[in-house]
């Protein structure tokens, strides 16, 4: 009798409705992941591969070996820093598809700059200013479209993705021909000292530029849901004449998310450069920026959540790498996977809109 | 079609329901051919649903429709039209981009070859039984509103002249034009066409209709036969529309005399002294506007505290700019606007807003409100960055929300919290919201635009009392409306725009109505 | 500068603009169609390149170019049907399906190559040309725009049927409601989801067709991401073309000569990188943007999905 008076109270039903509600919301995120195995799975099937041997290599190789581990981690800070871009821009409203351009043309300038700032600054000034070269950088690819979009309302999906063709491009043209080192058979930019890359931690190849990052999707998420900032980009994005009503410089605020948006991808490949490889070579492109874009997504736009789901899609990536080489599948299964993953999230979505409507009716 | 008896479509016991609300409930009506049958109700009281379940668009939950005595499912606007019923709605459904002829077109399959000769015969037959003169080949996107609305009928009449249903089909006109529509009405009536009239005004519905239908809260509550409504004069109508509506209610004077926006409406008693300084002042002021709006042209105005300004005028004629500009949305193209003779002009929205100017836009889901955020955001939505929610740039939600839950109380908005998603309010209630938040303390100008559209009775009284209360602390008002009535009950002076001028400001006192009339046709200018 | 002109150096300048363009000119018209509709589609590149892969597959195994132009078009139309199905019947985020499929595309045929021909890497034989006697002798114009194949001319006709279609059929009539006002399409009786439908799932064909021409009579072979952007060229052509595919016809041309340019270059032994070249053609993008922008008119409904008695 007295357990099923407690059963509810206001308290008990409450702590139910929150059990409720985030059992739904994991469900929201695992369903979609699960049916994107699933169905990936089925694919390998077809291919004459065995794909609980590949997942299961994956997780060991990704998360469960130390070495593997540690390469997710590091994985996951250009991805981080380009989610945390995404955010900011698709929070605005603003679909910033340039991230590639933007990540690669700061990536060049910072691997050319890197080897020659360092004999004649301390390190910490180096890093200083190569983060702030690449942010500026990235920001600057960026006006092109944001000056389109506020002054002409052009769509910037089109817009984004030509800057990203043309900053491929020209990052090849500045390796190939001003910044590259003649010393080296393939074209390159001259290779930053070992010792003059971003510090390590704990003796592992974790840089501190994964600290940052995480620093910076954190800083973003902050930023949207708790400054005057956020919550004017966060208008424009849901309804740009209510904006426009309220007083909201919309311009000025168009041009605000394209360049912190620019400016953070910028920052992703700066800390790839200088934690990672401390050169550049021509040709290099490995297209983070639209593969982030349904993390992303899946994540709803959310700070912890999108690291959450980054990290998850590191691993998938590390331990793809490497079973590509073990197994015979290939890299671009893993661009299967995010495709299945983005369509069977917005599947779910749907069916738990649809869901939710006939409930209350 | 076969006409085997009178009846053209008759409803049985209809139902639908959405989540929340029971849009028809047990609707049972008749509608006959060569009769104009006037459903009316006022806003909320089922009429779009039953039209949008007859055209095709929605589906009954229980009953049945016949048209011509036989049972029919409705489930598209194909099948709709099938049956010989065509709707004109609310708002035009013409595709701005093509010509008159083309939109007359649209329908016809994919395989049909595109007659225009065939098409160009039908438009000359049903101009001459509407005796209009447009031209097939003009862009919609240029014709007047009430040119529109004649093509919209031509297209609902395109496939034969069976039923045509009208939705509220005067909002948008000039006296000449409603005069226009009626003549329109009438040869259609003798050409045997079973008409279905929307309307909440009671006034229409008496001119113009044969047969009045009441409906309230979702259920037909009465009607008047033609042969009753032939022998009535005005008022014993009012008086019987009132015992349908209210037989059952308690003080329901006030709610008629919305419902009826007949004559006899409280004339404002004005507490303003025209004799003190104005507080808003624009001179000369004009803007400039894309293709299809209506710039300002020359406008002169005054407001002085505790006076309410009414600006009356046909939809588009430049009301939407005037409210802008003196918002600080709009940047003038030159003239001045003044503010306790401090020349404000180059201020945007956030610097007027801190001066006490307000806007309440005619537009709440478009522009006045963020649907997918909060009520307590959209409270704020005009004040984000500045002091006390906002410090050093971070936002202090528990002090927002705070405030929100005390505007909800002392507003009465029917919200399940400060933190529902202002989107999943009603019409009514986002309304309270919107003018909870531009009559706030500090207020001394507030311009409203269309304060009480598409609000029902209960929520037009309590805006307009809102804006009465305002006035009388001291605000400095101005009431931008189509509906004429609703000026002569709030206003001291009315103002009256055409094309873009402010052609006539005059006293509220006896016989205002005709020289607001006058007035807004652009005959005279006072 | 006289090096630049010489004979060698222009064929091959618009051969190549043709060989490029033709891919580019079809992308585009369909696209166009699409965006008359209200869909914006984002899957373009995806379509292309789906294309392109069934069509080499079938070219190669079948050994006929013509049923590499079939299953090419049906490849793209597969992956637009998916578009049709999440956007515009279960009124899914046009944006974020068509980024879907184009990336599943991209990473689906690159699997499927790898396990089939990465080994082997197998080419096709030049296809035959459709030689119009006489005509095709004409030094420089005679060869590029005489001697090419069948699937050229049938692009070049079907456009002018689409020009003449949108002026005197209810095809242009309806998608143009389709796109600026759906809401009038359906009360006259036309279902705007079967008319977006349509309209999506032709340019699925028309783009896969594209594809298949790239693969196959541009290349000759299939390799991953072969498309590169041209699938998003199609798209900003279909944007800046204001509805009127002959325009999307000189855009082609325009940008088949730039992405040509390269190899012409080559020809007539000058040695600019070709990344420069490469920046060309998304550089002019850009510009025309820039200059031309405040004039580019799109539906009034594009993006948006129709439903039905939404208020």
């Amino acid at each position: 009798m007295i357990r099923e008076r407690e059963n509810h109270t206001p308290l008990a039903e409450a702590r139910d409705n929150i059990v409720g509600e985030g059992a739904m919301a994991a469900a929201r995120i695992m369903l979609p992941i699960l049916l994107a195995l699933i169905v990936g799975g089925l694919i390998l099937i077809a291919l004459g591969k065995n794909p609980i041997e590949y997942y299961w290599y994956v997780i060991r190789r990704g998360l469960l070996s130390p070495t593997g581990f540690q390469a997710t981690i590091v994985r996951m800070a250009p991805l981080l820093f380009i989610a945390a871009g995404l955010i900011v821009s698709f929070r605005a409203g603003i679909w910033n598809l340039g991230t590639d351009g933007q990540f690669l043309l700061a990536a060049a300038i910072v691997a050319a700059l890197s080897p020659v700032l360092s004999p004649i600054m301390p390190i910490w000034l180096v890093f200083v200013v190569c983060f702030s070269v690449a942010a500026a950088v990235g920001a600057g690819w960026a006006l092109i479209p944001a000056f389109l979009k506020a002054n002409y309302g052009i769509n910037e999906i089109i817009t984004t993705l030509m800057m990203t063709f043309l900053g491929i491009s020209f990052a090849n043209v500045l390796i190939k021909i001003p910044f590259n080192d003649p010393s080296t058979t393939v074209p390159q930019t001259a290779t930053l000292a070992v010792e003059d890359r971003l510090p390590r931690l704990f003796d592992t190849p974790v840089h501190i530029g994964v600290v940052l990052a995480v620093v910076a999707v954190i800083g973003v998420h902050v930023m949207m849901t708790r400054t005057s900032l956020g919550l004017k980009l966060q208008i424009v994005g849901a309804n740009p004449r209510a904006a426009i009503h309220a007083g909201l410089k919309v311009p000025l605020l168009t041009y605000a998310a394209f360049c912190i948006s620019g400016a953070l991808a910028g920052l992703g490949g700066a800390v790839e450069i200088l934690g990672v490889w401390g050169t550049m070579r021509a040709d290099w492109n490995p297209a983070y920026g639209l593969l982030v874009v349904p993390l992303v997504f899946l994540a709803r736009f959310h700070g912890i959540g999108s690291i959450a789901i980054v990290l998850f899609f590191a691993i998938l990536m590390i331990g793809g790498e490497s079973a590509s080489r073990r197994l015979g599948v290939p890299q671009s299964y893993t661009l299967v996977l995010v495709a299945l993953l983005l369509i069977f999230m917005a599947l779910v979505e749907f069916l738990d809109h649809r869901w939710r409507r006939m409930k209350t009716s | 079609m076969t006409r085997k008896s009178n009846l053209a479509i008759e409803l049985e016991n209809i139902s639908k329901a959405f989540p929340g609300v029971l849009a028809s409930d047990d609707v049972s009506l008749q509608f006959r051919y060569g009769e104009i049958h006037a459903l009316l109700g006022e806003n909320g009281a089922g009429k779009s649903t039953l039209i949008s379940m007859l055209s095709g668009l929605l589906q009954p939950d229980r009953g049945q429709i016949f048209v011509n005595g036989e049972a029919v499912a409705l489930h598209s606007p194909r099948e709709s039209l099938d049956q010989g019923i065509g709707t004109v709605f609310q708002h035009v459904l013409l595709v701005p981009t093509l010509s008159v002829i083309e939109n007359l077109m649209l329908g016809g399959g994919w395989r049909q070859r595109f007659d225009r000769a065939a098409s160009l015969k039908r438009f000359e037959e049903l101009s001459d039984l509407l005796a209009v003169a447009i031209g097939p080949d003009v862009a919609v996107g240029e014709l007047s509103l009430g040119q529109q609305q004649q093509v919209e009928i031509m297209r609902a009449l395109w496939r034969g002249e069976g039923v045509l249903i009208l939705d509220e089909p005067t909002s948008m006109l000039t006296q000449q034009g409603v005069h226009e529509l009626s003549q329109v009405m009438r040869r259609l009536r003798e050409n045997r066409v079973a008409l279905i009239f929307v309307t909440h005004k009671l006034r229409e519905a008496y001119n113009l209709c044969d047969r009045i239908s009441v409906l309230r809260l979702g259920r037909v509550v009465g009607s008047i036969a033609p042969e009753r409504l032939l022998g009535m004069n005005e008022q014993e109508t009012i008086d019987e529309v009132i015992s349908m509506m209210f037989a059952r209610e308690e003080g329901h004077d006030r709610d008629a005399e919305v419902l009826l926006a007949s004559g006899s409406p409280k004339r404002r008693r004005t507490a303003a002294d025209p004799s003190t300084p104005a507080v808003l002042s624009v001179s000369n002021v004009a803007t400039t506007g894309r293709a299809g709006e209506c710039p300002l042209r020359d406008i002169n105005l005054d407001v002085h505290a505790g006076e309410v300004l009414g600006i009356a005028g046909i939809d588009g004629n430049g009301q939407k700019h005037l409210a802008e500009v003196i918002a600080g949305q709009r940047p003038v193209s030159s003239g001045m606007i003044r503010h306790n003779d401090i020349d404000i002009t180059g201020q945007k929205v956030p610097a007027r807003r801190r001066l006490g100017i307000n806007y309440l836009t005619d537009e709440r889901l478009g522009e006045g409100t963020v649907t997918t955020h909060s009520v307590a955001t959209n409270l704020i939505l005009k004040a984000i960055g500045e002091a006390p929610h906002w410090r050093w740039w971070l936002t202090r939600w528990g002090s927002i929300h705070a405030e929100a839950r005390r505007i909800i109380r002392d507003h009465d908005i029917r919200t399940p919290s400060e933190t529902t998603l202002i989107g999943r309010l009603s019409g009514g209630n986002i309304q309270k919201t919107l003018l909870a938040r531009e009559t706030s303390v500090g207020v001394n100008v507030a311009i409203f635009n269309k304060p009480t559209h598409g609000l029902d009775m209960q929520n037009t009284r309590f805006a307009r009392d809102r804006i009465r209360d305002g006035a009388i602390r001291g605000i400095a008002t101005i009431v931008i409306s189509t509906e004429l009535d609703e000026l002569i009950e709030l206003c001291d002076r009315i103002g009256v725009m055409y094309q873009g001028r402010l052609v006539g400001v005059i006293d509220n006192d006896e016989g205002a109505e005709k020289k607001i009339g006058l007035l807004m046709t652009g005959a005279a200018t006072a | 500068m006289a090096d630049l002109l010489t004979v060698a150096f222009i064929t091959s300048l618009l051969l190549g603009a043709v060989a490029a363009g033709v891919p580019l000119l079809l992308a585009g018209i369909g696209e166009q169609m699409s965006e008359k509709a209200g869909v914006l589609n984002i899957g373009i590149e995806g379509m292309m390149l789906f294309g392109a892969y069934t069509g080499f597959c079938a070219a190669f195994y079948l050994d006929s170019f013509w049923y590499g132009f079939l299953f090419g078009g049906l490849g793209g139309m597969a992956v637009a049907s998916l578009m049709a199905v999440f956007c515009v019947w279960l009124n899914m985020n046009q944006i974020v399906i068509g980024i879907a499929l184009t990336i599943g595309a991209e990473g689906l045929t690159a699997l499927l190559h790898h396990f089939q021909f990465s080994r082997s890497y197998p080419r096709l034989s030049a296809a035959d040309t459709l030689a119009i006697p006489g005509l095709s002798e004409i030094p420089v114009i005679g060869p590029v725009l005489f001697n090419q194949h069948a699937v050229v001319y049938l692009s070049i006709m079907f456009m002018l049927f689409l020009i003449w279609a949108y002026k005197r059929t209810y095809i242009g009539l309806n998608l143009q409601a389709a796109g600026d006002k759906p809401a009038a399409l359906d009360v006259a009786g036309i279902d705007v989801r079967v008319t977006r439908t349509g309209a999506v799932l032709v340019t699925g064909f028309l783009t896969g067709v594209g594809g298949a021409y790239l693969a196959n009579i541009g290349a000759g072979l299939f390799f991953p991401f072969m498309t590169g952007g041209a699938g998003f060229i199609g798209l900003v052509l279909a944007m800046l073309a204001r509805g009127k595919p002959h325009w999307v016809l000189y855009g082609a041309i325009l940008f088949g000569m730039s992405l040509s340019l390269t190899t012409a270059l080559q020809v007539a032994g000058f040695n600019i990188p070709t990344d420069v070249v490469q920046m060309l053609p998304f550089a002019m993008v850009i510009l025309v943007l820039i200059v031309l922008g405040r004039n580019s008119r799109l539906p009034a409904a594009l993006g948006l999905p129709y439903v039905r008695g939404e208020r």
